[in-house]
Order: structure tokens, then C-alpha cells, then sequence
């Protein structure tokens, strides 16, 4: 891939992301699915960053995944965003910024929409009147927390502890960057480096000196769409779809994958442990699968967080042969201990995928 | 004596310069590069007879060897103004003073710069070039990939550029649907074991000759059609196109990988034409290219007095058109001289 033949397409438009004063939008499920995400995120902004972030605990889901399953209404899902943006609007901040990938495509579209019809928008203004008394300002600036993160890589550099290279060999480590579907394939110009090839998690993984793997089935959804995953039924198409990418990207044997999007990242490390139960196929070396995580962990690590502490180990591809490779140090005894060393339980191991 | 300033010397600006001159009329032919022959330099073959494409500008450039006509090479013009007496006049970018009493703009077309379509990954991957580039080729009696190798399945994809909403391009470029077919039977005269497939999401045949090119290209080139629209490309570890196709007439997605990808790139109107619509104040329509004043009856006339269009720079046309648009446009000159 010539990456200067990219970057030329997009040397005219960058995005404008706020400096500083966020009103942080947590996910539904994150919190769930990578439990240190979302504090790491928080204390890397306030600790490392010293920027004003704002979390909210009034702050709810944006129903974004009953929206796109058709079990949620338009109008239902503006009017909490409405309040999202009133709750913004109360604490005095202008720049929204949710953590979730569909929230960001939720807000980006409804924005957009309020934008071509305003009658809508007045609309919303009345429910949300009516139904909690709250008014709202529009955000003047809103990024994914990932496009916060590439805003300071370089900053985040310089306080490196780590970096993406192999410790042994001098190699720059192969990532495979995936970028949630409701990143920027709605609207390109929302996204940093457009729909085609987006820099935000490439920004970050060269700024850290890694290198991008361009693979076949790069822009591939990972499957996660919610009417394949909410209906069990479908879930086979969902494994599919993420099998398509592995054996693409394997080949080129990534060092890691990172993705900024909830479902992305879930099921491109759970779907592993899956088809290796139905097939018996890895898709890392030695038998482990390819380490994902998500941008948050990625960039703890590179600032030297203790892998437990982000919750590393709620993976289920074990992330140890990535730690090795970066030199980082870890106990591997408190794996699975809580900060009061208590044991936490081991999972069960699987048949196939090494962990 | 009357006088017509002609901007741009491509097809359209030469073929008219010569018409007018023949009738007595004094032109000076403004050009900004170092030869007339626009963008018909970069061709090789022309459709549907195959005629050489070089063959047809020498006799273009010949014709432009008239006592009436005036020929300024490397020169663009600086700001056009109109006096109280309805004369144009034309300062050059070296300094010199043109008066007419006519201007025609024949400033052509550019061609869709093909990597704003970044899915399909022109200026990214190394196989993917442009129809132009691959009329380089030809010249050159050489097709190869970036490695020197022979390819072993191309892909033409159609409309890149036109009919595109995500470009903002609506319009059709009318000529890409036989270039395809044209570049399609090139290829397979010199190299005859390749696999040749055009990615189309409809053929508009509408030359004389270009039907039966289209039909000669399946039954005697044995080139393969296939309706669907490329969504995107991607490069594998040999680099070689993997692209993704949905087959509308089997009605189910395609995926294919090709040795190299052939980009027919669209027509947009040009910087001169745009340029020139700014420094006249000629109407634009919605899709870029100076507006007519009718599209039937006044279609070289302009909104402004004495400005006529001609060529690409009204719309995209093929060769054929260009040059009967040409003539037309040096027949409402005359009328219009002969008014004045």
C-alpha cells in the first residue's frame, strides 16, 4: 500500500476536534465487555493528558442498539439524546463526546438530521420540554473518544513507557486497525481519514512506532451487526463475517488487533475462541489467537499500565504473547485477583485456542 | 476585418479556428500548454474504426497553418473584459493585448481525478491505472504489471467518476462505455490468453458503430460483461486487485482477484472552462459545465453576448460531437458576426 497516495487524498480536510472541556458519553455495554476501557480512558484524560472530562452518572444509553434492531422510534431516541445534550448543556460544557461508536454515529445522525430539518428538531425540543422540563444547546464540537485520543498521540508518545515494537527482534509490531462500521461509513467527513482507510487507530499505531497491516478484507464489518447478533438465529453470519477477516489478515501475521467500536472488538476476540470450538482454526502463533483490544487498552499499555488493572484479563484471547513482545512486565499469578489479591475464578479452558 | 479570440485549442478550439478562418475571419487561438490537441494527445486509438488518434490531431494541427489564424502557445489569459464598443479584450499571461469581437470557449474537459473514489484504490494500489494511462500503454505496445509481469486478468470497471453521487458527479461522461469496449478488444489483441471482464453498470451505445463494436467485443473477443458496480478494491499479499462486485443480473455478490484494474475515469468540466465562467460571468449548470442558453437551438450561444462555447466545455461529448459542435459554433459565430 502507498500510504502517501492516501494521505494525499485527504491532506485538505482535517477534522476539528475540541482541545480540552469534554462531556464524556460512557457506553452501554463497554463497561461489560472491557470493564477497564472507559476508567482507563478517564485517567489517562485527567492523569497523563490534564484535560477536563466530565462523566456524568445521569447519563444513560442513547438506545442506539434498540434504534438499529427497529425496536426503538426515531423520535424516542432524539429525545433522549436531547437530554444527553441537556445534561451537557447544564454542566456547562460544548464538546460532546460519547465513548460508544454507535452513540457517535447516533449523534452524528441526528445532528445531521436536525441540520436538514429543523421542524424536527423543534419537535424534540417540545418532548424533551415536555417530558423533563430540560432544554439543551447542540454541542459545538463532537468527537469519538478514539478521534480524542489520535488528537494527542503524539503527547501520549512522548510519555510512553512502551512502544509498539518487538523488544526482541527491534521489529515494529503488525496491528490490524478495525474500525466500527458507525465510525465514519455514514459520514465519511465525520471520521478522521474518511470512510475508505481511516487514520484514527493507524495514527495512533504508527505515532507509537508499529506498523499497519493493509489487508484484503480490511474495511470488512466484523459481523457484529446488531439484527445478526440480537437474533441467535443469525449468529452464524456474524461468525462468518469475522472469519472472512481472519483468514484475510492472518497471512500477515498481525501482532494485535485494535478496534474502537464495542462490538468490533468483542466479538473479534470471542468469535476466535468460537470458531476454534467449531473448527479447531487459530489464527495467532503457537497455537494463540491474534490479541485484540481496544484503543483505550492499547494506549494504557503504551503508557505503562498494569495489563490486570485495565482488565486485560476478561479477553478471551490471551494478550500475554503481545505483552512479551513489547517487554512488558506483569505478574502472572494476579491475573485473576482483584486489587485485594482475592481469587477471582480461572475460566474454563478452551479445547482448541491456547490461552 | 472581424475577429474571433478562441480559448483553448484542443479539438473543439481547432476545428473551429479552421472552419472560421475559411470563411475569412480573422482568429487568434489562445492555448495554455506547448501544443494544440487537449486532451486527444493522450489517446491512442480512436472509436469505433480504430482510426490513430495522432493521425487525427496532425490534421487538426495542420489546418491551424492558415493566414487568418494566429496561434498563441503557452499562453493563458489574464482578465477578460468587454468595452463600450462590445469588443473582447484578452491580455496574456506575456503581456500582450487581443481584441475580438467574438470569443468562443473551447476549454475542454478534465479527467475525473480517480482517486477520489478511494475504495477503488488508484494511487494506493500499484495495479490500478486510468484509461489514460492505458492509452500510454498502448503506445507503447506494452501492457505489464509494476513487477514486469504479464497480467493474467484485467478488470475494466466503468463509470468511475460519472453517475456518482458520492463524487457528486451526476452526469454520465458518454464516452467511457465504448472506451471500455475499445480498450477491451486493445488488450486482447495483445495479450491473448488474459481473462478481460468490464465492470458496467450500463452500456450506452449511442454512436454509429458502437453497438456493433459492443457486440463484436462478446462474440469475436470473447471480452466478459458483467452488470454490477464495483464496491471496492483491496490489495493482497501478491499485490493483486481483490475487488468486490455485486453481479445484478445473477443477482448476488461477486469476489474476484485480478492481476490489474483498469479505471475508465469520467469527464469533469475543466479549470479553464470554470475560469472562465468566473471571469465572464457565464451561467454554469448543475453538474459544472457552461450552461447554453438552449440546449436544442442556441446550444453554442451562451448567456453572455458574443461568448459562445464549444466542445467539452458545454458538456461531455465524444470526438464525433466535438467536432460537429465546433463547426456549429463557428456557424452562430458568423450569424452573429455578420449581426453586429
Amino acid at each position: 500500500m502507498n500510504l502517501e497516495g492516501k494521505q494525499q487524498i485527504w491532506k485538505d480536510y482535517q477534522k476539528e476536534i475540541a482541545d480540552d472541556r469534554y462531556f464524556y458519553a460512557r457506553s452501554c455495554i463497554r463497561q461489560t465487555f472491557f470493564p477497564g476501557s472507559e476508567w482507563a480512558y478517564l485517567d489517562i484524560m485527567k492523569n497523563k493528558l490534564a484535560k477536563d472530562v466530565i462523566d456524568d452518572p445521569r447519563h444513560t444509553t442513547c438506545t442506539g442498539i434498540g434504534y438499529h434492531s427497529d425496536i426503538v422510534p426515531a423520535e424516542t431516541i432524539m429525545t433522549v439524546v436531547a437530554r444527553h445534550f441537556a445534561l451537557m448543556t447544564e454542566a456547562g460544557y460544548e464538546n460532546m463526546t460519547p465513548s460508544c461508536i454507535t452513540s457517535f454515529g447516533i449523534y452524528t445522525e441526528i445532528l445531521e438530521t436536525w441540520h436538514h430539518h429543523p421542524e424536527v428538531e423543534e419537535k424534540i425540543r417540545e418532548f424533551l420540554w415536555k417530558a423533563t422540563k430540560r432544554e439543551f444547546k447542540k454541542p459545538r464540537n463532537l468527537a469519538h473518544t478514539s478521534d480524542i485520543i489520535y488528537k494527542f498521540r503524539n503527547e501520549i508518545a512522548a510519555q510512553a513507557k512502551y512502544k509498539l515494537v518487538d523488544v526482541h527482534t527491534g521489529r515494529p509490531l503488525r496491528g490490524v486497525d478495525h474500525i466500527g462500521c458507525h465510525y465514519s461509513k455514514m459520514f465519511p467527513t465525520k471520521g478522521i481519514g474518511g470512510a475508505e482507510f481511516p487514520a484514527v487507530l493507524s495514527g495512533m499505531i504508527y505515532a507509537w512506532g508499529g506498523d499497519v497491516i493493509d489487508y484484503p478484507e480490511r474495511r470488512h464489518c466484523c459481523g457484529f451487526g446488531f439484527r445478526q447478533y440480537l437474533v441467535m438465529a443469525n449468529r452464524g453470519y456474524s461468525v462468518a463475517n469475522s472469519k472472512k477477516k481472519f483468514e484475510s489478515m492472518q497471512p500477515y501475521e498481525p501482532d494485535f488487533i485494535v478496534a474502537n467500536c464495542p462490538g468490533c472488538a468483542m466479538f473479534m476476540d470471542k468469535w476466535q475462541y468460537t470458531i476454534s470450538e467449531m473448527e479447531g482454526t487459530t489464527y495467532g502463533q503457537d497455537g494463540y489467537g491474534i490479541p485484540v483490544l481496544t484503543y483505550e487498552e492499547l494506549t494504557a499499555l503504551v503508557l505503562g499500565y498494569d495489563p490486570w488493572e485495565i482488565g486485560l484479563q476478561m479477553h478471551q484471547v490471551s494478550v500475554e504473547p503481545l505483552l512479551d513482545k513489547m517487554g512488558i512486565s506483569y505478574n502472572p499469578e494476579a491475573k485473576f485477583k482483584n486489587i485485594r489479591g482475592e481469587d477471582i475464578g480461572v475460566p474454563k479452558c478452551p479445547t482448541y485456542l491456547r490461552v | 476585418m472581424a475577429k474571433v479570440i478562441i480559448i483553448g485549442g484542443g479539438p473543439a478550439g481547432c476545428e473551429a479556428a479552421h472552419q472560421l478562418a475559411n470563411q475569412g475571419i480573422d482568429v487568434e487561438l489562445v492555448e495554455k500548454n506547448n501544443e494544440t490537441g487537449g486532451n486527444l494527445n493522450n489517446w491512442y486509438q480512436l472509436f469505433p474504426d480504430r482510426k490513430s488518434a495522432k493521425d487525427l490531431n496532425d490534421i487538426l494541427k495542420q489546418n491551424l497553418n492558415h493566414p487568418k489564424i494566429q496561434l498563441h502557445l503557452g499562453m493563458e489569459p489574464r482578465k477578460i473584459e468587454k468595452n463600450k464598443e462590445g469588443k473582447f479584450l484578452v491580455p496574456l499571461s506575456d503581456g500582450s493585448l487581443l481584441e475580438g469581437d467574438s470569443l468562443l470557449i473551447s476549454t475542454g474537459f478534465k479527467i475525473f481525478d480517480a482517486r477520489r473514489k478511494e475504495e477503488y484504490g488508484y494511487g494506493i494500489y500499484e495495479n490500478v491505472i486510468t484509461s489514460v494511462e492505458l492509452e500510454n500503454m498502448f503506445y507503447n505496445h506494452s501492457i505489464q504489471m509494476v513487477n514486469g509481469n504479464t497480467p493474467k486478468r484485467i478488470g475494466i470497471i466503468h463509470c468511475v467518476g460519472s453517475r456518482d453521487e458520492k463524487v457528486c458527479n451526476y452526469h454520465c461522461s458518454k464516452l467511457c462505455c465504448i472506451t471500455g469496449v475499445k480498450q477491451a478488444i486493445e488488450l486482447r489483441e495483445l495479450l491473448p490468453d488474459t481473462e478481460i471482464f468490464c465492470f458496467y453498470m450500463d452500456m450506452r451505445m449511442f454512436g454509429p458503430g458502437y453497438e456493433e463494436m459492443y457486440r463484436e467485443a462478446q462474440e469475436k473477443y470473447n471480452i466478459k460483461f458483467v452488470r454490477g458496480r464495483l464496491s471496492e478494491a483491496a490489495e493482497n499479499l501478491n499485490k493483486q486487485l481483490q475487488i468486490k462486485v455485486e453481479d445484478t443480473l445473477v443477482g448476488k455478490p461477486l469476489r474476484m482477484t485480478l492481476d490489474m484494474m483498469i479505471l475508465l475515469v469520467g469527464m469533469e468540466s475543466s479549470e479553464g472552462s470554470r475560469q472562465m465562467a468566473d471571469t465572464l460571468g457565464l451561467n454554469l449548470a448543475p453538474n459544472g459545465f457552461i450552461k447554453s442558453q438552449d440546449p436544442h437551438y442556441r446550444n453554442n450561444n451562451t448567456n453572455v453576448e458574443g461568448v459562445f462555447v464549444a466542445g467539452c466545455g458545454s458538456a461531455p461529448m465524444n470526438l464525433t460531437d466535438t467536432l460537429a459542435d465546433a463547426r456549429s459554433a463557428a456557424m452562430s459565430i458568423m450569424e452573429y458576426i455578420k449581426r453586429i
